[in-house]
């Protein structure tokens, strides 16, 4: 089984204790930043901030509305980072969690660029640098515990599970409360699947979330993955084919003129 | 000795300048990290090394391995003479991708994990295993010109190892090398394609198609030719030795219809996607789309179509140099320029990420200078020729 976590912006109050809970848990440095004039701190995710809450000023349904956001790996069924690692650094488990080894990783920055979320971050300062980003602490995961945000989290709005049960739990807010929330749980179809789930009072595309359609990233890479070794074969024996011909042919044209030459000699 | 010209002794000099240049950045990025000296974010990850050394290294190698088959599987014997400098500098192209890797991973000691974690859904686990393949391949492709010169030298030890056995050895399997080297390169240069199908919603739809594996084969064969062409009148001015116009306007006269054939499969597939209409409206990146297609695609084939333009050195190295210019621009594009970003960031090369790149462009050349002045390159084709 699957587990994964909701998340239901209408239950966030910007407190931003996960984000806490999470420096605390994988124990990463404070980064230095400056006011930007709203309550977002640090600006941006990056190898030493693993889960970030967005806040957005919006007008829906002619209120005002003030939506959070909390950012961090999605941990896809299908993953592109764990597709496109050239080491299988990166890795689906069956729990969940896409994890990430060390011990293989050579720096290539392929999954940065391959995540359609935006999610692996490198650490560009350091002469050994690695890629970090959310474990969905599959270590605290391991030991039965819940991820630090989830156990951080004072109002509920992130909720630990199987993601299937999240998904149903999902469906019955949405039911409860259709004026609450936009019909539409994101992670359940973007990019096949994602076991991050979000709930939200305004349409998603309006707090930063990727338009995504259902197919996984993978899957034209995948079919031309598939080619490469009919093609090996093929060219091969093409080339070989090639090769014969050609050969056989100068050795006929040789033979002709020699023939040829011999004619002449006999005249 | 071969006669050099006057020039060719400062020509070393500014690029033994370079290379050191090159080399304090090196330094700097391996104490420092890879921030020190680049402008590469979380937000734009692959930068100038891989646009610049990986994507147009790899491509421009590929008169190596188009050389390679049009003599030694097509037999046609007349190109002969280019075929060992073409293989040269697929050789030394390769060898400049592995540097550069060197520099551009973050953890480059490390690069053997490739060779033992395998990820065979990754295309770029399949771009490695074909750059370390193929650079073996080249290697013993050239080799025989360096065994050659061996046996001749009358050096101390060297003198008493027979160089006609590796020789020989080589001359053996060289059909079975050639065709080995032709299937790892069309696996190579298409896999730089597969390498961007990962990225369906950052890569611009007018670039972006499940075809641009095949995209990547068509336009590196026809970047093949027009690099040999290219090299040649280059060192026909260093070296001076002129080759033959029959082979040159030969060569060019191939570059058409294999343009032709890219051009077409370009435009079918935007057609077929729907997306034909993107090169209008899509401003301004499409501007980059034409300049790509006009200046470095239609316009080489209209003008390597002319028979007298092929017949004019000056028309197909200029013709030579445009197809070159559009494969540039194509790998930029789809590697750096119609990528996307992520949301917040910019990205312009640091001078030092150019410096290391222009270094190792300099030591090529001058390993390509060494080898003219003490191995038989040029005139192989008439000397050596068996
Ligand atoms: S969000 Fe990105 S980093 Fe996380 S699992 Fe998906 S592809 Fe990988
Ligand atoms: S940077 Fe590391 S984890 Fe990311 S794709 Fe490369 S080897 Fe895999």
């Amino acid at each position: 089984m699957s587990k994964g976590t909701l998340y239901d912006a209408t239950k966030c109050i910007g407190c931003r204790a996960c984000q806490v809970a999470c420096k605390q848990w994988n124990e990463l440095p404070a980064e230095k930043t400056t006011n930007s004039g709203t309550y977002e701190n640090p600006p941006k995710m990056t190898a030493y901030t693993f889960t970030k809450i967005n806040f957005t000023e919006l007008e829906h349904n002619g209120k005002f509305q003030w939506v959070f956001n909390k950012q961090q790996c999605m941990h896809c069924q299908e993953p592109g980072c764990a597709e496109a690692c050239i080491v299988g650094a990166l890795v689906k488990t069956e729990g969940g969690p896409v994890t990430y080894d060390e011990g293989k990783c050579i720096g290539c920055r392929y999954c940065m660029v391959a995540c359609p979320f935006g999610i692996p971050n490198f650490e560009w300062d350091k002469p050994l640098p690695w890629i970090r980003k959310c474990t969905f602490c599959a270590d605290r995961q391991g030991a039965g515990l819940k991820p630090a945000c989830v156990t951080t989290c004072p109002t509920g709005a992130l909720t630990f599970g199987e993601r299937d049960e999240l998904i149903a739990e999902a469906q019955r807010r949405i039911a409860e409360h259709p004026d609450k929330y936009v019909n539409h749980i994101y992670g359940v179809q973007e990019v096949g699947g994602t076991s991050w789930l979000y709930l939200s009072p305004v349409p998603f595309e309006e707090i930063g979330f990727p338009t995504l359609p259902s197919a996984p990233v993978t899957i034209n890479a995948e079919r031309a993955m598939a080619a490469v070794p009919p093609v090996l074969v093929g060219v091969a024996a093409a080339m070989a084919g090639i090769y014969w011909l050609v050969q056989r042919q100068q050795k006929i044209g040789q033979k002709a003129g020699e023939e040829e030459k011999q004619k002449e000699k006999v005249k | 000795m071969r006669q050099l010209r006057q020039s060719l002794p400062t020509g070393t000099f500014v690029l033994g300048c370079l290379v050191i240049l090159g080399l304090i950045p090196i330094v700097i990025r391996y104490l420092n990290g890879l921030g020190a000296i680049s402008n590469l974010s979380d937000g734009r990850p692959w930068g100038f090394w891989i646009s610049f050394d990986l994507y147009c290294g790899v491509a421009l190698a590929a008169g190596g391995f188009t050389l390679a088959g049009v003599v030694y599987i097509f037999g046609r014997e007349k190109y002969h003479s280019v075929a060992r400098p073409a293989i040269l500098t697929a050789f030394l192209g390769y060898l400049l991708v592995i540097l550069a890797l060197l520099v551009d991973l973050g953890q480059p000691w490390y690069i053997w994990h490739a060779m033992i974690y395998w990820n065979i859904h990754s295309p770029l686990f399949e771009v490695a295993i074909c750059v370390m393949t193929y650079t073996l391949v080249l290697a013993l492709e050239f080799s025989p010109a360096v065994f050659e010169r061996l046996s001749e030298l009358n050096l101390p030890v060297i003198r008493r190892f027979n160089w006609h056995i590796p020789l020989r050895i080589i001359r053996a399997i060289q059909i079975p090398l050639v065709i080995a080297g032709i299937v790892l390169s069309t696996l190579h240069q298409s896999s730089l394609g597969s390498m961007l199908l990962m990225m369906p919603h950052t890569l611009h739809p007018l670039w972006y198609t499940p075809v641009l594996p095949l995209l990547f084969l068509l336009s590196a064969i026809s970047v093949g030719p027009a690099m040999v062409i290219f090299e040649s009148t280059l060192s026909t001015r260093a070296f001076g030795h002129e080759l033959a116009i029959d082979v040159l306007s030969g060569l060019g006269r191939a570059i058409p219809y294999i343009l032709g054939l890219y051009l077409l499969l370009k435009l079918v597939d935007l057609l077929v996607a729907g997306e034909l209409g993107l090169i209008f409206t899509a401003y301004p990146i499409n501007l980059l789309w034409w300049t790509e297609v006009i200046i470095g695609v239609v316009t080489p084939i209209i003008l390597l179509s002319r028979p007298a333009i092929r017949q004019s050195r000056r028309g197909v190295f200029w013709s030579s140099v445009l197809v070159i210019f559009g494969l540039v621009l194509n790998r930029f594009n789809v590697s750096m320029l119609a990528l996307g970003m992520r949301p917040g960031f910019t990205y312009f090369p640091h001078w030092m990420e150019v410096a290391i790149s222009v270094a190792l462009v300099a030591d090529a050349l001058l390993v390509i200078w060494l080898s003219y002045r003490f191995l038989h390159i040029a005139e192989h084709g008439e000397a050596v020729a068996e």
